[in-house]
């Protein structure tokens, strides 16, 4: 007993992390690497796997489904990260004051983004229809002409942005909020008495002040927002047509709706790469910033 | 203001410094308020929607006062086994943060202790793949394990959100116990795994309440693993609340219910652990 105690208090640096990789090893990296084997497979879930080498990934780059898939992600992405930035960025600074109910207001900001997805997508999506939706007597109660929507797939996935936009930017302004208390005042007050601006305060103390939380939100905000399924699917299933299929929603309806394990994994691998890619290039970006 | 050293102020000029300010004061919480409602008008759509009848959730213009209805409610709950969907979400969810704990706790506390960085940027990868990834293979796994509509299959999978969830929280409360107390222990003649659990667990006791309540709460909301490795047996409330969607002629006040219902545990929750959530979001990359 004491001896069995001894080892383990000689070898806990690996032995206290080890049950945690091995849940790691085997439900997460384990599936990544089995994705670049079943993608070199032509493989219908439910028949036989046939060996294909490369092939999957000649047919995604002649696929114009596939194509138009990563050019919504990054449509969707672009759009929407820096919306919220700007949108949390403002939320941020106005809610950066002592108030009474200080701390309550930050609890309702908090409820978008921990509501349950498909609650919200639902939510949004009633608020959607064309005919009966709310958002439309809102546009009209404002002399506007009524939308369609994401039933009209040039507004698609503008309107996907939107949702994103409304679920985030508060994640954003948090995320800002708490670097803005640690801005000193007293630089404050020195710029005012050299005679600064409000603007000029705001361009040469507040940003660099938050500089790095500013890449830290844009980091997780491009990441995710490069991920997003649960609204996408749930509002729109990738349609009208494909006009709102992103990457993500692509790969999902290839292996669970049409079958085609190997194909989708080929299609993951790609999305994976985005991802990666993307995080890397930030990266590098928030370095350069520090 | 703070040049009044070199301009003379009137009283005039005063006054309007002082109506100025009180405008722009006003203006800013208008604008507070604005933001607000747009915030929280979806919420209060749901709860609207969910206590009027069909007549008037498919009116023209929206009904703003009417008489609240719980048949919404009755029918979701009722005919839809919402129930039964509540008590599979219930038991998974509760089953992957303790499992979660099992393994995420022994895991940011060596790295707290250790220093292992290399092992806090493991765990990132659950962070930065996306979730999709994961479920080709699992799929196949499962299916082939005979696991698919088992609590093990969403179980398992579910871990995968709330263990980094659970290992990231904790690192900095177990960083915030004092290395002095262990090491006071251990003059004592107590092993590692006593001083972890006789005394950094009940110090970070705070730390794992907010964890477990933030894995939990990732588990019930989480659909795509869901949708595809549950069945008829193991479906949770928001794989059930989508598929609600598909039927025919849409049941607005139907789905309003479903909403809050699903959201309601959700929000009572965030109450609990709010100055956590945005620590959970970003897990340590604010720190980092």
């Amino acid at each position: 007993m004491k001896r069995a105690a001894d080892f383990f208090d000689r070898h806990a640096p690996w032995l206290f992390p080890l049950p945690a990789l091995l849940a790691i090893l085997v439900l997460i990296v384990g599936p990544i690497l089995a994705n670049f084997v079943l993608a070199t497979y032509d493989f219908f879930i439910g028949s036989a796997p046939r060996f294909v080498g490369l092939a999957n990934f000649e047919t995604a780059l002649a696929d114009r489904r596939f194509w138009n898939g990563l050019v919504n992600t990054f449509y969707f992405t672009g759009v929407a990260v820096p919306l919220q930035m700007l949108l949390g960025l403002g939320i941020a600074l106005l809610f950066n004051r002592d108030m009474i109910g200080k701390g309550f207001v930050r609890t309702l900001i908090l409820l978008p983004m921990v509501a349950t997805p498909v609650a919200i997508a639902l939510i949004w999506a009633l608020m959607f229809n064309p005919s009966l939706g709310v958002l439309n007597y809102f546009l009209e109660s404002l002399g506007l002409p009524r939308s369609l929507w994401v039933a009209d797939a040039r507004l698609a996935i503008p309107s996907l942005v939107l949702v994103d936009v409304w679920q985030w930017s508060p994640f954003v302004a948090l995320i800002l909020l708490a670097a803005l208390q640690g801005v000193p005042q007293e630089y404050y007050e020195a710029a005012r008495i050299d005679g600064a601006g409000a603007w000029q305060s705001f361009w040469h103390i507040t940003l660099p002040g938050i500089r790095a939380a500013i890449v830290v939100a844009l980091i997780l905000r491009s990441i995710d927002a490069l991920k997003t399924f649960d609204i996408i699917y749930v509002i729109t299933q990738g349609g009208p047509g494909t006009a709102s299929e992103t990457l993500n929603v692509f790969a999902f309806k290839t292996g669970f709706e049409f079958f085609r394990a190997g194909y989708a994994a080929t299609l993951l691998i790609f999305l994976l790469f985005v991802v990666l890619g993307i995080a890397v290039l930030l990266n590098l970006a928030r370095r350069r910033v520090a | 203001m703070s040049r009044a050293g070199s301009v003379t102020v009137y009283p005039t000029q005063a006054r309007a410094y002082k109506r100025n300010a009180r405008l722009q004061s006003a203006l800013i919480y208008l604008l507070m308020a604005l933001v607000l409602v747009i915030i929280l008008f979806p919420f209060v759509w749901m709860i609207l929607t969910s206590f009027r009848n069909q007549i008037a959730n498919t009116s023209p213009v929206p009904v703003w006062f009417f008489t609240p209805t719980l048949e919404n409610y009755r029918n979701v709950i009722q005919r839809n086994d919402f129930l039964f969907f509540t008590w599979n979400s219930l038991v998974v969810a509760t089953l992957s943060t303790l499992l979660g704990l099992v393994l995420g706790l022994p895991a940011a506390y060596s790295i707290a202790r250790f220093k292992q960085n290399g092992l806090a940027l493991a765990i990132l990868i659950a962070r930065l793949t996306p979730y999709i990834t994961y479920l080709v293979p699992w799929y196949l796994a499962f299916r082939a394990l005979g696991l698919i509509d088992t609590y093990v299959a969403l179980t398992l999978t579910h871990l995968i959100v709330g263990m980094p969830l659970i290992i990231w929280i904790m690192i900095s409360f177990f960083e915030d116990v004092p290395t002095e107390l262990e090491e006071a222990a251990f003059v004592d003649g107590s092993s590692r795994l006593g001083v972890f659990f006789r005394i950094v667990l009940p110090l970070a006791a705070p730390g794992v309440v907010a964890a477990s309540i933030l894995a939990f709460i990732f588990s019930w909301n989480q659909f795509l693993f869901s949708l595809i490795l549950s069945g008829p047996n193991t479906r949770p409330v928001p794989v059930a609340v989508f598929n609600f969607i598909s039927y025919g002629q849409i049941d607005f006040g139907g789905l309003g219910a479903a909403a809050v219902l699903i959201t309601l545990p959700v929000i009572l929750l965030t109450l609990v652990i709010q100055r956590y959530i945005v620590s959970g979001l970003t897990m340590g990359a604010v720190k980092g």
